[in-house]
């Protein structure tokens, strides 16, 4: 408000208001000010001849000195107001919100213990609700078996490019620094005790039982869980599912079978490239670091390693694949109409697919441990 | 095209747009006036959007000036920009709320930038625009996403008006509204732009709409602007695609409607 002098005069229980220049949101602080300081139960008028220019917020800040007053037993008088200022008061006055009170939630412990509920209901039910996707997965596998017509090999060939072929340098590069880092911190170790020809069981061991297939299922999980929910989820959102099912298309056999199979035939071959890349890296590093020949170290793994911890290794690819797969899938199938779920259930495959890869691996270790393996 | 005795306060002069080789405005010209309500219609594709946002500097003309209330939008230096952005507003089709704040909230983020605004009274005035655009006052609480389609196209105008600007754009205000919400969006726009002295420019294809509050009609075919005038002015061309637009039988139905009230 670029108001100059401005007096309020008051008198018994008549009272003046000077306004003049603008009322606009600029000054809207100082003008509300003002008009608060006019107490309840005063004739006031409003002498507004001098007004150049009136915004809702100078008008918001007249009709609720207005309101305020009429509440009380007062009045305003709005003198010398323009036409079209006055015809901007009036629409103010009547959208003047009516204010509701919202009472505020109280928090209480059975809030907090229902919270705990409900976490462990959405956990189990979420658990169940994977279960049913791989008993559909299943299901329609069986049934493309018994009807070959029905089963979509363009687009598993397809998947299994996706998944498999363009997966490889990632794979390969990762593995090969995993087995670098192994030899580099087990001949740092092991040379302290004048052992560093163990190096090569270490690498060997560790990349063949473990991290060979668990770190390539980390990748897998990452870049192909998160597609398989953002091209599902998107389909979903477009209601393409919904067409999908109207045609008579059905969507596990279309969407689900050639991906989770794609990954199924994909994962063993891409941790069978990581364990050759692991263990190419560790001999190269054991040879650089602690003069280890190459064939000293191929003489070493094939004495000192069983072909039980390349079978440990492999025979978790599948399962891994299957959870990664369904995972995807039904956070796919989770996605509503509207963009921030994609993203949301997106990220959440991921997370949700890496960690049960994890928990399988530390299930599969401890059955292992216990049949001897 | 000047007509004596009104202001222009948005006017076009000799606009080109093009997407690669694909032109789509080609020495293009427009004026709007203060305090009326234009319509821009047009087939699809013809760009009406595109021209929304080349004025609302969202898009930049490859040719042609863009003059808003005496600024060069093309050549206008920061401040000068961000000054004119006050004085007006833009509602997006489907609202374009930030999804992320409550319908209060979206309608507070122009009035931040006030300086030395009590928090009190910009929430106030929050609510008074929520209320001004015929939401329920409980609305300002509830995030974009609880809201029906009309309702965030109300909650997108009434952010559109936080600032009291002299324009506002609307982006095809009833699309997607059932006829009801559709016929009440229209009577608010109406109603606003009288008691607020807005200047509305308003793509839509909605007949009712053109019939029910606008002042003047833009028609855009073969890359400009290829006439402009009255309703009844637009029933008297005899280009066919604009003769087919509004003799068509959703026309004569939209007229018929608008006949026993007030235009």
């Amino acid at each position: 408000m670029t108001a100059g002098p401005a007096r309020d005069d008051s008198r018994g229980d008549a009272a003046a208001l000077h306004l003049e220049g603008e009322l606009t949101l600029a000054g809207v602080s100082a003008l509300n000010r003002r008009c608060e300081a006019l107490d309840g139960g005063l004739q006031v008028t409003a002498d507004m001849a001098g007004v150049t220019r009136l915004d809702t917020a100078g008008a918001w800040a007249l009709a609720r000195l207005e309101a305020r007053l009429a509440a009380q037993g007062g009045s305003v008088r709005f003198d010398g107001i323009a036409p079209a200022q006055a015809s901007l008061l009036r629409a103010v006055t009547a959208a003047m919100p009516k204010v509701e009170e919202v009472p505020a939630a109280r928090w209480r412990l059975t809030d907090l213990l229902e919270g705990l509920g409900r976490g462990v209901a959405g956990g189990t039910g979420f658990l169940l609700a994977l279960v049913a996707y791989l008993g559909l997965f299943l299901a329609r596998l069986g049934r493309a078996l018994r009807h070959p017509s029905e089963f979509r090999l363009t687009s598993l060939v397809h998947h299994c490019g996706e998944v498999g072929l363009k997966a490889v340098p990632i794979v390969s590069v990762m593995a090969f620094l995993i087995g670098v880092v192994l030899a580099f911190q087990g001949s740092a170790q092991l040379r302290q005790f004048g052992a560093e020809v163990f190096v090569v069981d270490l690498i060997a061991i560790s990349i063949l039982r473990e991290l060979g297939i668990l770190l390539t299922s980390i990748i897998v999980a990452g870049r192909t869980a998160s597609a398989f929910t953002a091209a599902i989820g998107s389909m979903k959102m477009r209601e393409e599912i919904d067409a999908m099912r109207t045609l008579g298309l059905d969507p596990a056999m279309v969407l689900f079978v050639p991906r989770i199979l794609a990954l199924l035939l994909m994962l063993p071959i891409l941790g069978l490239v990581a364990n050759v890349m692991g263990l190419l890296g560790g001999a190269i590093m054991s040879w650089i670091e602690l003069g280890i020949s190459p064939a000293l170290f191929r003489t070493r793994l094939i004495e000192g390693t069983d072909i039980s911890h390349v079978i440990v290794g492999m025979v978790k690819a599948p399962v891994f694949a299957l959870i990664i797969g369904i995972v995807g899938c039904h956070a796919g199938m989770q996605v509503e109409s509207n963009a921030e779920s994609l993203g949301r259930m997106t990220s959440n495959a991921v997370v949700a697919a890496i960690f049960a890869v994890i928990v399988a691996d530390a299930l599969f270790s401890v059955f292992f441990a216990q049949i001897g393996m | 095209m000047a007509v004596p005795g009104k202001e222009a306060v948005i006017s076009l002069r000799g606009i080109r747009n093009q997407f690669g080789s694909h032109v789509v405005h080609d020495g293009l010209d427009l004026d709007v006036y203060r305090g009326e309500i234009l319509g821009v219609v047009g087939g699809s594709g013809t760009g009406k959007s595109v021209l929304l946002r080349s004025i609302a500097g969202l898009q930049r003309p490859a040719a042609g000036s863009v003059t808003v209330l005496g600024t060069d939008v093309r050549t206008a230096d920061e401040d000068a920009r961000r000054a004119l952005e006050a004085r007006w507003g833009v509602m997006f089709q489907d609202g374009a709320l930030f999804s992320a704040l409550n319908v209060r909230e979206n309608v507070e983020v122009p009035m931040r930038a006030v300086p030395g605004l009590d928090p009190g009274i910009r929430r106030a005035l929050a609510d008074l625009k929520i209320s001004m655009s015929g939401l329920p006052y409980l609305a300002g609480d509830k995030y974009p996403s609880e809201l029906s389609g009309g309702m965030r196209k109300r909650a997108g105008l009434a952010r559109a008006l936080a600032l009291d600007p002299e324009i506002v754009f609307l982006d095809e205000p009833t699309a997607g509204l059932d006829p009801i919400g559709a016929a009440d969006f229209d009577t608010l726009i109406k109603e606003l732009s009288r008691s607020l002295g807005l200047t509305v420019f308003l793509v839509t294809h909605d007949l009712d709409t053109l019939h029910a509050i606008c002042d003047r009609i833009a028609v855009l075919a073969e890359k400009k602007v290829l006439v402009t005038g009255t309703m009844a002015q637009m029933l008297e061309v005899d280009h066919p695609w604009v003769h087919e637009y509004f003799h068509g039988p959703r026309a004569r139905a939209a007229q018929d409607a608008a006949k026993p009230g007030q235009v």
